[in-house]
């Protein structure tokens, strides 16, 4: 049951940094990223690549942050110079041709085969037996570092552009503000977000396939930002466990209810985790929390209504 | 020294307070008066179009800004907010060029516009919703350290002590307007005459040389409208150049030293008010009757 606990944990880290990693990105810019599965296999193999030809484990972390954060700003400046509204489907196709090359790209990627036994860091100072634990660790100070920086940038003067990109491009325009860089860098941002998710993934299971990164893991973020509230990232960590558990707590069902088929069981948990979004939805259409608002009754004594 | 208050609407202490990198053009002295004896216009429009297939909203405007408030009234649709859109760079023009201070602006997007001292406000207006009627401000401050992602990491004591004088410089703009009652307010939950007091307060934030307003009074409460008129004309006092397209002619005449009238894509006449006003050209136009 703990090990049980440990991997349900972890496996909500990894879901909670790729929500955050939207949030700035979708939530906070605007930036429609439908291929973040993408983002998040380029992470992941070039964390298991590198580190597969000897690299350390946190050299490899650091080379996968920085080369999907790169990837995020190429797609991203490539597309809003021609469209913004084309982002979407931009991301989208993007996400399935890294599919297509992690796929067949066969010297590279170990193809369909994926890659097996990637070493994973530290694992002879910690030790094989409380391994899982110390990852976990990591992986909950990894997000409180993550969580802080993004916080950070969401109560600074660059978080509010980006909130006004969202609101009104040309009005942000028409008050000084670089829209493309400002849009180019809230997605790199995000993107190196993901890459550092990427790696965790591919040292925490120690063997990737291109299967791994396919849309499910997009919608999955992007259920966490809507339950837990556009924009905010305090509200994307409780909408990010909120989904988990009902992901998670759905696989009980067949326990529950034992007269069902396994794949009426399948279906019977896809709709109760439709219904509990549109639930949500309805209840809560704004989320769990809202975003960062300045208060001018904070600051420097200046006070409103004076 | 001056207190933030009187600082904010003189644009050039403003600036000098600032520490000033605008660098690309030389500073002309302050004060409307040498500004009217310089002979290079604010804003300069020569030949400018726009169509929009086969209509021709703008058909070749020469327009040259050389007292502190012009006016551009007309008739709806004569193409007095396409000519804005223009020359704030948020529509490209089909042919004609325009000059700011001397410079060719037309290819130049609205960001770099904005550096150069050129700002607007919208005939619908164009609060940014989610955020605060503060945060619309401060948004609109130049020049923000806290706006890159180096400078928000690596300076932060700069970052707040930026933001703390931003705050105040917009306090003293917001009060100015009666808005800062409503600082910490959603600006999408303002009145529509409050979010055009919005729209100028904001634009003022970024201590602009010219300042094209789009129907600034519609919308706006009796009360408010004395408000308008006194904050702009201290902002003129202060050197600060505008162009106002308004309906409201009351408006035009008691602000206004030039107008412009605009029908049918061109430049009608121009000159003062009443000039402007006796000529049977113009009531036709605003009649809609065929000269
Ligand atoms: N984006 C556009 N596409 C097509 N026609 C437009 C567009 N914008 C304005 N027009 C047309 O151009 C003409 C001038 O409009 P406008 O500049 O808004 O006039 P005004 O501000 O003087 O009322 C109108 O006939 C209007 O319908
Ligand atoms: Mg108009």
């Amino acid at each position: 049951m703990m090990g049980y606990l440990v991997a349900i944990l972890t496996f909500v880290s990894l879901a909670v940094l790729l929500g955050l990693a939207l949030n700035i990105q979708w939530g906070q810019a605007g930036m429609i990223n439908f291929g973040l599965a993408g983002f998040y296999g380029i992470g992941a193999y070039t964390a298991a690549i590198l580190a597969k030809h000897g690299v350390d484990g946190f050299t490899a972390t650091a080379a996968a942050i920085a080369v999907t954060a790169a990837f995020s700003a190429g797609v991203s400046l490539a597309t809003l110079r021609l469209r913004e509204d084309y982002l979407a489907i931009t991301t989208l196709a993007f996400s399935e041709a890294v599919r297509l090359v992690l796929m067949n790209e066969v010297w590279l990627t170990g193809g369909t085969d994926g890659i097996r036994d990637i070493p994973r860091p530290l694992v002879g100072v910690i030790g094989g037996e409380h391994y899982e634990v110390a990852f976990l660790v990591a992986c909950l100070a990894l997000i409180a570092i993550v969580y802080g920086l993004l916080e950070r940038i969401v109560s600074a003067p660059f978080g509010r552009a980006l909130r006004a990109v969202r609101d009104d491009d040309v009005v942000a325009a028409t008050l000084g503000k670089d829209v493309l860089a400002l849009r180019v860098k809230a997605f790199a941002v995000g993107g190196a977000v993901i890459g550092l998710a990427g790696a965790l993934h591919a040292f925490y299971f120690t063997y990737i396939d291109p299967g791994e990164f396919a849309g499910f893991v997009t919608v999955y973020a992007f259920m966490s930002v809507i339950v837990g509230g556009k924009g905010s990232n305090r509200g994307l960590m409780a909408g990010a466990v909120t989904v988990m558990i009902l992901l998670e707590g759905t696989r009980f069902l067949k326990d529950v209810v034992p007269v069902l088929s396994a794949q009426q069981v399948a279906s019977l948990r896809l709709m109760l985790i439709g219904v509990g979004l549109i639930a949500m939805l309805i209840y809560r259409p704004q989320g769990l929390s809202s975003e960062y608002r300045l208060s001018a009754r904070q600051p420097a004594g200046a006070e409103p209504g004076s | 020294m001056r207190s933030v208050a009187n600082t904010m609407w003189d644009p050039v202490a403003f600036r000098a307070a600032e520490g000033d990198s605008r660098d690309e053009l030389p500073v002309p002295a302050p004060g409307a008066a040498s500004r009217a004896r310089s002979n290079v216009p604010l804003l300069e429009t020569r030949n400018l179009a726009k169509r929009y297939g086969g209509l021709e909203a703008v058909a070749g405007v020469d327009l040259v800004l050389s007292h502190p408030i012009t006016g551009l009234i007309g008739p709806n649709g004569a193409g007095k907010t396409t000519l804005l859109n223009i020359v704030s760079g948020v529509e490209r023009a089909s042919a004609g060029e325009v000059r700011f201070r001397g410079r060719a602006i037309g290819a130049l997007p609205p960001h770099r516009l904005a550096a150069l001292g050129l700002v607007r406000t919208f005939q619908i207006s164009r609060e940014l919703n989610s955020l605060t009627v503060l945060e619309n401000l401060l948004l609109a401050r130049p020049h923000q350290a806290g706006e890159s992602l180096f400078g928000l990491f690596a300076r932060p004591g700069r970052v707040r002590r930026e933001e703390a004088a931003a705050i105040e410089t917009a306090r003293a703009a917001l009060q100015r307007v009666n808005l800062w009652r409503l600082a910490d307010a959603p600006a999408g939950s303002l009145s529509g005459g409050q979010k055009k007091l919005l729209e100028l307060a904001r634009a003022v934030m970024l201590a602009p040389r010219l300042i094209l307003l789009d129907e600034p009074a519609a919308g706006v409460a009796p009360a408010m409208e004395e408000i308008l008129i006194d904050t702009i004309r201290g902002l003129a006092a202060d050197g600060v150049g505008f162009l106002i397209i308004e309906h409201d002619l009351e408006i035009i005449a008691a602000l206004c030293d030039h107008v412009c009238v605009m029908a049918a894509g061109q430049i009608l006449t121009e000159g003062s008010f009443a000039e402007v006003t006796a000529d049977a050209r113009v009531v036709e136009a605003y009649l809609g009757l065929k000269p």
